[in-house]
Parts: C-alpha cells; structure tokens; sequence
C-alpha cells in the first residue's frame, strides 16, 4: 500500500475575522511553504477591519475581555504540537501560552493600578482613568518567532485596541498558526489582523494611515526605517512606541509599559453640591 | 384572569448524598468524635443531607493540613501557577453553574432567579478576578514585596453561601494563603460541592479545608493558635466577640458585619427606578442581605406617591417556591431567623409603627414571611435601628439633604446607603457625608469582584473585592 499523500495548509492574512490571500496575488516561499505577500490594499483592508471592531472590543466589559484572552490561552495550550511542529521551541511556547494568561489577568486590572481618584483643592469629584487608544499598528519582532508576536499582541489588545500587525518576514508560519487559534478562541473578527509578507514594503503605508492611531516598531531593527516610520506616524501624532533601544528578555516580567503605551488618561470632573 | 402556571426548575441536576464528612487535606473524612447535624430546605424542612459536626480536633487537624500546604506547596508556588488553579475553579463554577445554583437554592431557600443570574456568576467572576491578581500582587500598590499571611480561618455566613465563600476562598487563595473555611450550619451544601471542584481542579491537598458545624466550630476556627488570619462574615455581635478573641493575638482580623443601610429618595429622583430600586434593595434575597436598604427615607414632597407606587409594586411580588423560575422572594433560611423577624416586627407594631403586606398566600410547610413594610417609624424604634435581615422595610421621612444626612448616619452601622436623584452633583454631595462603605447612587445592591466591599463603623473592618480586599490577605 503507498503511503498516504498529506494534505499541506495554505497559509493566508488573517483579516477581520477572515482569511484571505493577499489581494496582490503574491506570495514568497518560507519553509517550503508558500506565504502570503500583503500589499499596500491588504494594510488598508486590515485597518478598516481594525477600525470596525474598536466599537465592540472596546466597548465589552474588561471581564469578557479578560476571558476571551483567557480563551486564547486555552486554545494555545491544546495546539503546542503544532507550533513545536513549525520549529518553536517548547519552553517558548509554554511562555507564549502563559503570557495570554497573564494579560487576561490585567483585562480588569489596569484601570485600577492605572487610574485613581484626584483629590483637586475644590468640590469635585475628579477621576482619571484609562481608555485604548484605537487601531494599534504593530510591526511585530522576528524573534522569539512566537513569544515575541503574542507579547506585543495581547498587552495591546487587552485593553480594548485593536491591531494591524505586520509579521516578520522570516517568521510567518507561527503567526498564521497563531491566527487559526485566534479565530477559534471568541475574539471577535478585526480585533487580531495578520499580515505576512515584507514589513519594509508595508510598515511605511501603516505608519502613514491616517486612521490608526499609534504605532509599535518593535520589530524594526535598522534605526534608520524606524525613524522614517516615526517621522511617518507623525502625520496624525500616533502614539509611537520606539524599538528597544538593546536586547529584549522576553522571558521576564513584562511589566505595565506595553499595555500603558497604547491608553489614553480620560479625567473626568463632576461638581460636588447641593 | 390566566391561572398561574409555575415554572420549575429541575432539581434533578443535583445529585445529594445522604451524608457528607468534612473536607480535610483533600479528602472527606469522618469527624473524630463523630458528631453530625442535617441541612434542611428550608421551603419544605425536607432534609437534604446529613453533615460532619466538625469538633476541636477536626478542626486542628484541619489547620495542620493547613499549615502544611502553606509551607510546602501553596507558599512557595509561583503566582503564576496558583493562578492556573484558580482560573481552573472559575471555569468549573461555570461549568458546573445551573447545578450550584439548584443546589443553592434548595440549601439557602433563595429564588432560583438569583441564585442563577447573580450568585453563581458573581462566584465564577470572584474566582476568576483573583486568579489574575496572584501573579501580580507586586503591582497592587500595597508595598514592593507583599507576603501571604499563612493560615487562614474563615467563617461564612448563610445568606449567599456560595458567595461568601468565593470572597473568603479566592482572594486568600490568590495571595499565597492556605485556608480552614466553616460554612453556616443551615447552608453547608455548596460548600462540600465547591470540595469536590477543589478535587476536579487537583488542587493541591490541604490548600482548602472546608470544616462544617456551627458557632462552636467557628469558634475553634478563630481561636486556633495557629491560625494566622481570621476572616468573619456575619452579625456584628459575633464579630464583637471574635475581635475580642484575637486580642493581644497576632492575627490579621477582617470583618464585615451587620447594616441598617439608608436608602435615599429625592423629589426630583426618576421615581419608578426609585421604586424598583427600593424593592430590590429590601427584598432581594428575602432581605437577607446585609446591605439591604432597610431603612428607606423618602422627601417629604413625594411621600405618598413614592408609597402608593411601592405598594402596587409589593403587591406584584410572588412569594413561593424558590425553585420556580417566577418567583421573587423564597423561604425565610431557618425556623430560628423566622422567629427573630416575626419578634422584630411585633416590635414595630408595640412602639407603634404602622404595618403593612400585600395579599400573599404562603406554603403551608417551610418557613415564610410575606413582604411588609413599616410607615410611621421614628428613628427611636427598634426596627429602626436594629438588624431586621427580613423582608421587612422601615419607612421614614426627611425635609432637606441636611436632614437626609442626620437621618441616614443615625445608626451605629455604616455598611451601604442608596441615594436617587437625578442631580450628579448632589449624589456626590451626599456621598460624601454618608458614613458608609458602599453608595449605591441610582441603583442598589450591585456586587462585582472588582469593586471594593465593606463598611464603616460597627458594620466592620477590612474590604473584600478590588485591589483593595487583596490587603486582607498580605503583610505589606
């Protein structure tokens, strides 16, 4: 009997919920694999996707967010082989699946480590607190393949932004598997957006789209682009998070700062009175 | 007119077994003296269960596991793992949720309406709330190295047993503590459930121990020598009593007592959601809740339209079986708290108040208390100033905001106040003088595991829920 001829996986975008090719037609080989090969329309598609699911995403409670991440965790967690399968190791794996929880946790958190009350020398009521900033774009780092993409992803989504992200280009077949955990884990369609291909074609028309709202380069290694993207984001004053300025642990606590990056402080006054 | 039709919900979810044993280092064992006692439903007096009377050495054993859990096990684990645990107990409550709340309901006596749409998910919330924090205790802004206690005890009340017992299990639990927990004697069956998620979780051995019998279990609960944190929920005179038990000792003392809580309606307030608010505030959960709007004192202006209103609404409540899906009030929990409101009410009447309910058939068997209410009550009266913890309401009038104030902080508690009005500036206004840990503002006896809990004055000390119940359970 010959041996059974294996069914191999196309690896597409992941975009509002869905998973189309690139609209380009193109694609280049990684891993024997062919991948998808986004364009200036596919970064268009996504941040329109990103865009409709502020509304939803924001607007659900921190405690359904926190348990969709949570979702997220779970689903990971029952498809390790696949990632290790692709070449992640185990140990980053496990990690991957445990920052997820550790973001979940901060879904309901955040606003209550991150905000407080203001005692203003009068009789007001004075309450800071936090807000997402919108459509986050993310030029995602080319390694840890897997732990580095869900560490930039889940810290800003947990708080109720949503994401274009540009994976690295020698990195994409984690981040499409990545995907297929998403869209089975409640995240609501456009929340996530994936695209595959060459950051140095694509991070420039993000970085100048006039409806996102910040801009994470942490994947971008030559400061030389990264400084033309901020000069790009500039356009609309995105929030830009710069790339680390050395070596990343990615192991180590990651600490408020990627979350806080990508809040707004809404401060709310309300007069005390008969 | 339609006949009513009831709307049951199936008991057959929950299996009972006919007794149960304590839950010690994550076995259930008989008692070494082998005393016991029966739950009852208290909507039928059927018995539901027979329960392990836990005695000195029950409970000794109980604190040992304890301890060496804390120091081998819990302690030492990493946030990050204890945090699996309990997010892995928040997902079987949910799971598990329509048969705790069956089970609840017919233990504690409360409408399955609130069993299902607030106490379960408001369990599975704590849980899961408390389970992000256990790895992120540093970040609380309690101190840069917050510790877990050690051993802790906890005594629980019977009015939401379930609830009351995720506000004591979680938070300890996410903090690095290891617990002794006792249950009320009339309401100890979720309690023994939630043992068995302990088990399905393969929470470690010993982490919870769950010890069953009444006040004198509590008491060897609180005054075990090697119990480093006690943690009370229930009348005010027992919490007097435990805070004089721990004197001198060094364990952390968290209570959260009884209440007599104002609830506040202006003239210009929306009066149907006012009305609404005030019926939810006394009869959700038969009054058995200790940051009921006991005392409700409306303006003087809108007295007899806002009365007029809530008597229509009174008369529109089904009292009855807690099991069907319709009904509003259930059963009073226990032949001994039926008595003490019945006295409380007698009362009323002898000082003088004027006393009212609607038309309201009430089953035969069980024990039962229609909705009343009180017009004509002075602030010297007894059901003015004491704990009813009935649907029983006692109505009292004011002029001005000032006079609100004088009137609501009149009462040596100081767990909740309700405030309506449709003025933002003067909910503030008045929040701000109301000596009370909880203001409800245009709404009333809302809970969320993220929202501090707790009250003033003799309504005790220490917060559960928020960033800020986490200190209970931290030496900062």
């Amino acid at each position: 009997m010959s041996e059974r001829v294996a069914v191999r996986k196309t690896y597409k975008l992941f975009i509002g919920g869905k998973f189309p090719r690139s609209e380009s037609g193109r694609s280049y080989p990684v891993q024997n694999t062919n991948v998808s090969l986004a364009s200036r329309k596919d970064v268009r598609d996504a941040v329109q996707a990103a865009r409709a699911a502020v509304a939803g995403w924001s607007g659900a409670t921190a405690y359904n967010r926190g348990q969709v991440l949570y979702r997220v965790a779970e689903m990971l967690e029952g498809r390790r082989d696949q990632f290790v399968g692709l070449g992640v190791p185990t140990v980053e794996v496990d990690e991957a699946i445990d920052r997820w929880v550790w973001y979940a946790g901060w879904a309901d958190k955040i606003a209550q480590v991150y905000g407080n009350a203001n005692p203003v020398a009068g009789p007001y009521f004075n309450l800071s607190a936090p807000e997402p900033t919108g459509v986050v774009g993310v030029v995602a780092p080319a390694e840890p393949a897997l732990l580095g993409l869900v560490s930039v992803v889940a810290p800003t989504i947990v708080t109720g932004n949503t994401v274009v992200v540009l994976v690295a280009e020698t990195a994409p077949l984690p981040a499409v598997t990545l995907a297929e955990v998403l869209a089975t884990s409640d995240l609501p369609g456009g929340v996530v957006n994936l695209l595959t291909g060459r950051p140095a074609e694509t991070a420039p028309w993000l970085a100048g789209h006039m409806d996102v709202n910040a801009l994470d380069l942490t994947g971008v290694t030559d400061p030389g682009f990264a400084a033309e993207l901020e000069r790009a984001a500039a356009g609309n004053l995105k929030r830009v998070l710069r790339p680390p300025a050395g070596p990343v642990d990615w192991y180590a606590d990651p600490g408020l700062g990627r979350m806080t990056a990508f809040l707004e402080t809404k401060t709310v006054w309300h007069p005390k009175g008969i | 007119m339609f006949e009513y039709a009831p709307a049951p919900e199936s008991r057959a979810v929950v299996e009972l077994k006919p007794s149960y044993g304590l839950f010690i280092d994550g076995e259930f064992v008989d008692p070494l003296d082998g005393g016991s006692f029966t739950s009852i439903n208290p909507a039928t007096e059927e018995v539901l269960s027979e329960v392990a009377e836990a005695g000195p050495d029950d409970v000794d054993r109980a604190v040992r596991a304890a301890r060496r859990a804390y120091a081998e096990v819990w302690g030492p684990m990493p946030g990050r793992d204890r945090a699996k645990y309990l997010f892995r107990i928040a997902r079987i409550i949910q799971e598990r949720s329509r048969e705790l709340a069956v089970l609840e309901s017919l233990d504690n006596g409360k409408p399955i309406r609130e069993s299902r749409d607030v106490d379960l998910p408001l369990v599975a919330a704590h849980f899961f709330y408390h389970a992000g924090w256990a790895d992120k205790l540093a970040y609380a802004g309690l101190g840069p190295n917050p510790r877990p206690l050690g051993v802790a005890g906890q005594v629980i009340p019977w009015n939401f047993p379930l609830l009351m017992l995720a506000w004591k299990i979680a938070p300890a639990l996410a903090t690095g503590n290891t617990v002794v927990l006792k249950p009320a004697e009339t309401t100890p069956l979720t309690a023994l459930r939630f043992a068995e998620i302990c088990q399905q979780a393969d929470l470690p051995p010993g982490v919870v121990n769950i010890v069953t019998g009444a006040g004198k279990t509590g008491q060897a609960v609180v005054e075990h020598p090697d119990v480093d944190k006690v943690a009370f929920t229930g009348s005010t005179e027992v919490g007097r009593q435990i805070a004089r038990a721990v004197a001198g000792t060094r364990k952390k003392l968290t209570l959260e007592l009884g209440g007599k809580a104002a609830n506040i309606v202006f003239e210009d307030a929306p009066l149907d959601q006012a009305v609404e608010g005030i019926i939810n505030g006394i009869f959700f959960n038969q009054g058995h809740v200790c940051c009921a709007g006991s005392r409700l004192l409306v303006q003087e202006s809108v007295y007899d339209e806002v009365l007029a209103a809530l008597k229509r609404r009174m008369a529109r409540l089904r009292v009855g079986d807690p099991l069907d899906k319709n009904t509003d009030v259930g059963a009073i929990n226990s032949a001994a708290q039926l008595a003490r409101i019945r006295e409380l009410s007698e009362a009323g009447t002898a000082e003088g108040a004027e006393r009212w309910s609607p038309p309201c058939d009430l089953p035969d068997r069980g024990f039962w208390f229609a909705p009343t209410i009180f017009t004509g009550v002075s602030q010297s009266h007894r059901i003015a100033r004491e704990e009813i913890f009935g649907p029983v309401l006692s109505v009292l009038t004011f002029r001005t905001p000032a006079e609100a104030v004088e009137k609501a902080n009149n009462t040596p508690y100081g767990l909740s106040a309700g405030i309506w009005t449709e003025k933002g500036s003067r909910i503030l206004w008045l929040a701000d003088r109301l000596r009370a840990g909880v203001v409800w503002a245009n709404t009333f006896n809302r809970f969320d595991p993220t929202s501090p809990f707790g009250g003033y004055k003799e309504s005790g000390y220490g917060r559960e829920g928020g960033r800020h119940g986490l200190e209970a359970y931290l030496d900062v």
